[in-house]
């Protein structure tokens, strides 16, 4: 397994003991964030929607690219990567 | 309380009234402590609405990673987000309700062709927006 460090934005920091980085362990990004959800519960709903997906207004970068843009939740992970948590901004 | 400089509120102005007439975005980063927060860089992001850009904006996530990155080079947080009210007062929207995250200050600035109009922050509490003040 991977040890990989996963960047809190401020928003949901509140749920994570107001920790800005996680060290956590998994061979994808999905096993991360398995880990990261199994110990701070009330981030799962902001994560994912009932079917486990990635809801659309979060988006993960692994280093500086967009999981969407490699192999998405499957994406593979190696010691030492970076998993950015960055929230979709829009309004009107 | 939000604090900004007058170098920093020149910069987002300048942002603002260059992009006009379309809505303009970015991010505030700076430091916080307590209930201050202090504005200390400002960052223009790629509005990637296309459909509608004079009343909407979709603020581009690598923009915002990036200022993120350098946030923590600087020992700073992303503190909030800005954006543009082309031609409307800077007071949030019901889209910018919906679209809105806790603990973000959320600057709003009023431009019209003869220039900046206003310049308001709002917090989320709860499901509403709040003013905050600007000193
Ligand atoms: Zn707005």
């Amino acid at each position: 397994m991977s040890k990989v460090t996963i960047r809190i934005p401020t928003p949901l920091r509140t749920m994570v003991n107001n920790a800005d980085e996680i060290i956590l362990e998994g061979n994808t990004v999905r096993e991360v964030l398995e880990q990261l959800t199994s110990q701070f519960d009330a981030l799962n709903a902001s994560l994912f929607n009932e079917e486990q997906e990635l809801r659309h207004f979060v988006n993960l970068f692994l280093a500086e690219t967009n999981i969407k843009d490699l192999q998405g939740l499957d994406t593979k992970v190696n010691d030492g990567d970076v998993i950015s948590i960055i929230p979709a901004v829009a309004g009107g | 309380m939000l604090k900004i400089s007058t170098p920093c509120q020149s910069q987002l102005h300048s942002f603002i009234t260059q992009g006009y007439p379309h809505e303009t975005c970015g991010v505030l980063l700076g430091k916080q402590n307590n209930n201050t927060r202090e504005i200390l860089q400002i960052t223009q992001a790629k509005n990637l609405n296309e459909e509608k850009p004079e009343v909407r904006y979709d603020l581009d996530p690598k923009d915002l990673l990036k200022a993120d990155n350098l946030a923590k080079e600087n020992g700073w947080e992303i503190i909030g987000i800005w954006h543009s009210h082309p031609d409307h007062p800077a007071k949030p929207s019901e889209t910018d309700r919906q679209g809105a995250w806790s603990n973000w200050s959320y600057v709003i600035v009023s431009v019209t062709q003869q220039g900046i109009e206003d310049t308001r922050s709002w917090l989320l509490n709860g499901e509403e927006f709040i003013e905050e003040e600007i000193i």
